[in-house]
C-alpha cells in the first residue's frame, strides 16, 4: 500500500585526494539498502501494477482486461465512495491535529518550565505509543451506546442526543474521524514544539518591544518559523487519512452500511475476501497515485525557501 | 571518472530495476492443480491401515470438537497421530486457497466451497461416499457440499466436502423474561410470535437480541426466518445454490422483508443494533437483555451452561398453525485437499465420527449439533429439558419437514459483506425500503455471478 519511499540513492562520499579508492566501492556500501528496497518496495509495486490489469482470483489462471478494473474502480459508485470518505478523513486526522496541535504547543511552550508542560506532553504523546488496535478497541467501548461519552452526555442533561456513535450513519465517519485525531494530535503537537525550542527567542522579545500579544507572536512568528514542522505534520496526518485501515478495521469494519468504508478495507476485502486480486490491485495503485498527487504539493509549499 | 560513475549508476539500477521488473512477465496464477476428471473409486472401504499415519489437520480456534474427536480417533486407532493447526475462522477463510494450494493437509474446516472447487483444490469426495454408503444418508446432509465439478451451481453433482455435525437456526428464548410476559409455551404461528414481541414491548422487556453491527448484519437470521415463515424453502436454496434464473426479490420474501422492517419500526431490536456484534449480543442476551435471540445451536451448549434451565428453544413458527417449517442448516464443513498424502485416512475418520457410537457422543455433547449419518443411527442420550435436547428435537422435525436450508449470506463470496449487511443496516436507519433491498441484492448478486 502507498507508503512514503525512503532515499536510498546513494552518494559517492567526496574522497581526499590522493586515496584511489575505485568508484564502485561506493556502490557495494549501497548495494544491500537497493537490493532490499528492489524486492521489498519496487517489486511489490511493480507486481501490484501487474495484478491491476488482470482479472485474477489469487490461485487459478487469469485473465487480461487490460485498464478494466481502473474504470471499476472510478465507475463503481461504492469503489469511488471509500476514495470520498479517505478525503472527508483529512479533515479530522490532519486539520484538527495540526491546528489544535499549534495552539496546545504554543501553550505548553509558554509553560516550559512547569512540571504541567512535561504532564501535558507525556500525556498527549502516550496514544502514539498505545498500539492504533487498542485505541480502537478503547473508543469502541467509550463510543458504543452505554460507553463513557453517552453516560457524560446523559449526566449534562444530553441524553437526548446519545446514540452509539459507531453505528450511527450519520456520525460513524466523524467517530472514526474522531479517534484519528486523538491519536495523531500527540504526534504533531511534539513535533511542533520542538520545533518551537528552535525559534530565536530574541524575535519574540523583539515583538514584545514593539507592543505584540500573544496572537501576534504566535502568528506572526511561531506559524512562519515552523513552516517545515507544519509540513511534515501535514504530510504525515494526510498519508495517514488516505491510508487509513487499523482504526477503521477495529472501530467499525467499514459499516454501517459503508460509511466508513475506506480504501485501506476495501483493498483487504477485495483482495482477501472476495478474491478480486484485480480490482484490488488497482484500487491500491490509485490509492498510491492519489497519495503522491496530494504529498507532493505540501512538500512544495512547505519547502523552506530561504536556505 | 564522473562519466564512469554514471555509467555504473545506470547499470546497477538497471540491474535492479530490471530485476523487479522481470516478476512482471506472464500473467500471474495458474499453478494451481489441475481438475481431477473424477472421483477416485476405491473397490473396499478405505481405513487407515496398521503403519504409523500422521494426519495434518487444520481446524478453527475456539471449538474443541475436532481436536476431541481426533483425540478419540487416536484412542481407537493408536497408529494414527495428529498434526494439528489452528486459526480463527475469518483466517481460514482468508487462506483457504492459499493453504490448500502450498500446504495441503490431509483434513481442513472449509469456508464456502465454491471457489475451492473452481480450483481444482479439494478432492472429490464420490469414490468414498459409495464405499462407505454416504449416499444412502438424508440427501440434504450432503447437499450443501455437492457441486458440479468446475460448474457454478452448488447442491448437486459430486460431493467435495462433509460435516462433522450439521448445526440448526431457531429462535432462542429467556424463560424467566417469558413468563414475565404470560407466554407460557413457544409460540406456534408468526402471529403469536408478534403479539408476543408487542406484549414484551408494552411490558418493558426488550423483545429481540440480535446483532447488526460492523461487517456482520446479524439480521440476516431473522430476515431469513420470516422468508420461510413466508414461503418455501426450495426457491431460496435454489438462490443460494446459484441455480440459473433464482432470484430473492419475490412476492414472499416482499412480505418477509416488509415484516422485518414493521419489527424494526416498532422498536423490538435495540436501538443500537447497527453498533452490536456478535459477542455483545451474546454477553446481552445472557444478561437477560431480551426475550428472542435468532441464532444457532452452536450455542447451546453454552447457553446451557450460562443459563441453565433459563434458555428454550423453537424453530421459527409458520404463517399458519401446523404448517411445515424451515431453519437455516448447515454441516460443520470439513474437506480433504486434492493434494493429502492420507485422504484414505481422512476419508475413514469422517466416516468414522458420523457412525461410530462414542464419536457421535462427542459430537451432540462437546458440538452441541445433529451428528451426520443414516436417519435411523441410534442418537447420543440428552439430558430432557435443556436447549442441546431441543435443538436436537429441531433438527428431527426439519429433516421431517424437508426444510433444511443454507444461509442467505453464503450465496456468493461477496454477498453478505457487500450487500446483505450494509442493506439490513440501512433498513434499520431508515434508508432503504424492503423492496430496494431485495432489488439490490439481487442486482448485486446477478453482476456476481455473472461477473465470476
Amino acid at each position: 500500500m502507498a507508503r512514503r519511499t525512503p532515499k536510498t540513492r546513494g552518494t559517492v562520499p567526496a574522497r581526499a585526494a590522493g586515496l584511489r579508492t575505485p568508484s564502485w566501492v561506493g556502490w557495494l556500501f549501497v548495494a544491500p539498502a537497493l537490493a532490499v528496497y528492489a524486492v521489498f518496495v519496487l517489486r511489490p509495486i511493480v507486481l501490484t501494477f501487474q495484478y491491476s490489469v488482470y482479472r485474477w482470483d489469487g490461485i487459478g489462471s487469469s485473465t487480461w482486461v487490460g485498464l478494466g478494473n481502473y474504470g471499476k474502480v472510478f465507475t463503481d459508485p461504492d469503489l469511488f465512495a471509500t476514495i470520498l470518505n479517505a478525503v472527508k478523513l483529512i479533515v479530522f486526522f490532519s486539520l484538527i491535529p495540526v491546528v489544535l496541535g499549534l495552539v496546545i504547543a504554543s501553550t505548553i511552550r509558554r509553560i516550559a518550565a512547569s512540571r504541567l508542560a512535561l504532564a501535558a506532553r507525556t500525556v498527549l504523546f502516550l496514544p502514539q505509543v498505545i498500539p492504533l488496535v487498542a485505541a480502537g478497541i478503547t473508543w469502541s467501548w467509550l463510543l458504543s451506546s452505554t460507553g463513557l461519552v453517552n453516560q457524560l452526555l446523559s449526566h449534562i442533561g444530553l441524553g437526548g442526543v446519545t446514540r452509539a456513535w459507531l453505528g450511527d450513519f450519520s456520525t460513524a465517519l466523524p467517530a472514526v474521524g474522531v479517534i484519528g485525531a486523538w491519536v495523531l494530535l500527540g504526534l504533531c503537537t511534539i513535533l511542533l514544539l520542538s520545533g518551537m525550542s528552535k525559534i530565536d527567542p530574541a524575535l519574540y522579545e523583539a515583538a514584545r518591544m514593539d507592543g505584540a500579544g500573544p496572537i501576534r507572536e504566535f502568528v506572526s512568528i511561531t506559524v512562519p518559523s515552523l513552516r517545515q514542522e507544519i509540513g511534515v505534520c501535514v504530510t504525515v496526518t494526510v498519508i495517514a487519512a488516505l491510508a487509513s485501515f487499523d482504526i477503521v478495521y477495529v472501530a467499525t469494519q467499514g459499516g454501517p452500511g459503508n460509511a466508513t468504508m475506506v480504501p485501506g478495507l476495501e483493498i483487504y476485502y477485495l483482495a482477501f475476501s472476495e478474491r478480486q486480486v484485480g480490482t484490488a490491485s488497482a484500487l491500491a495503485v490509485v490509492l498510491m497515485v492519489l497519495v503522491i498527487v496530494v504529498a507532493i504539493p505540501i512538500q512544495w509549499l512547505t519547502k523552506d525557501r530561504t536556505s | 571518472m564522473s562519466r564512469r560513475i554514471r555509467r555504473w549508476n545506470g547499470a546497477v539500477l538497471t540491474v535492479a530495476l530490471g530485476g523487479a521488473l522481470a516478476a512482471g512477465c506472464g500473467a500471474p496464477g495458474g499453478d494451481a492443480p489441475q481438475a481431477e476428471a473424477t472421483g477416485t473409486s476405491p473397490s473396499s472401504a478405505p481405513t487407515c491401515g496398521t503403519a504409523p499415519v500422521t494426519l495434518n489437520g487444520y481446524f478453527e480456534t475456539g471449538f474443541p470438537l475436532p481436536k476431541d474427536l481426533a483425540d478419540e480417533f487416536t484412542k481407537q486407532h493408536p497408529n494414527v497421530k495428529w498434526n494439528i493447526r489452528e486459526d480463527q475462522f475469518a483466517v481460514i477463510t482468508q487462506n483457504a486457497p492459499r493453504v490448500l494450494a502450498d500446504d495441503p493437509p490431509d483434513l481442513m474446516r472449509l469456508p464456502q466451497v465454491s471457489e475451492l472447487v473452481k480450483n481444482n483444490l479439494l478432492k472429490n469426495l464420490d469414490g468414498y461416499a459409495k464405499a462407505f454408503g454416504w449416499d444412502t444418508w438424508p440427501a440434504s446432509q450432503l447437499q450443501q457440499m455437492r457441486m458440479v465439478p468446475g460448474g457454478k451451481t452448488r447442491g448437486e453433482g459430486s460431493l467435495y466436502a462433509m460435516g462433522l455435525n450439521f448445526s440448526m437456526t431457531g429462535v432462542f428464548y429467556n424463560k424467566k423474561l417469558a413468563a414475565k410476559i404470560g407466554m407460557s409455551a413457544p409460540p406456534a404461528t408468526l402471529a403469536e410470535l408478534d403479539d408476543a414481541l408487542a406484549k414484551a414491548k408494552s411490558a418493558g422487556v426488550q423483545p429481540i437480541a440480535q446483532f447488526n453491527g460492523g461487517a456482520t448484519g446479524g439480521l440476516a437470521f431473522p430476515l431469513q426466518d420470516l422468508m420461510a415463515a413466508y414461503g418455501p424453502p426450495g426457491p431460496i436454496n435454489d438462490w443460494i445454490f446459484q441455480k440459473p434464473g433464482a432470484t430473492i426479490d419475490t412476492p414472499s420474501n416482499l412480505q418477509a422483508t416488509r415484516h422485518l422492517e414493521k419489527w424494526i419500526k416498532a422498536g423490538y431490536f435495540w436501538k443500537d443494533v447497527n453498533a452490536v456484534d456478535y459477542a455483545t449480543m451474546m454477553s446481552r442476551f445472557i444478561k437477560g437483555e431480551g426475550l428472542f435471540m435468532f441464532n444457532g445451536d452452536w450455542e447451546s451448549g453454552n447457553l446451557d451452561k450460562q443459563m441453565p434451565g433459563d434458555v428454550g428453544f423453537f424453530l421459527m413458527p409458520p404463517e399458519q398453525e401446523g404448517g411445515a417449517q424451515a431453519a437455516m442448516s448447515a454441516p460443520l464443513t470439513f474437506g480433504i485437499s486434492s493434494r493429502a498424502k492420507n485422504a484414505d485416512c481422512a476419508a475413514f475418520f469422517l466416516n468414522w465420527v458420523a457412525t461410530d457410537a462414542k464419536a457421535r457422543e462427542i459430537g451432540v455433547k462437546v458440538g452441541g449439533s445433529h451428528p451426520m449419518g443414516p436417519a435411523d443411527a441410534a442418537m447420543p442420550e440428552v439430558e430432557a429439558g435443556t436447549v442441546t435436547a431441543s435443538t436436537l428435537e429441531a433438527g428431527a422435525k426439519i429433516g421431517k419437514d424437508n426444510g433444511a436450508m443454507d444461509f442467505i449470506a453464503n450465496a456468493t463470496g461477496a454477498i453478505y459483506a457487500k450487500s446483505w449487511t450494509p442493506q439490513l443496516q440501512k433498513l434499520v436507519a431508515g434508508q432503504q425500503t424492503p423492496d430496494g433491498l431485495l432489488k439490490s441484492v439481487q442486482s448485486d448478486y446477478t453482476s456476481q455471478v455473472g461477473g465470476s
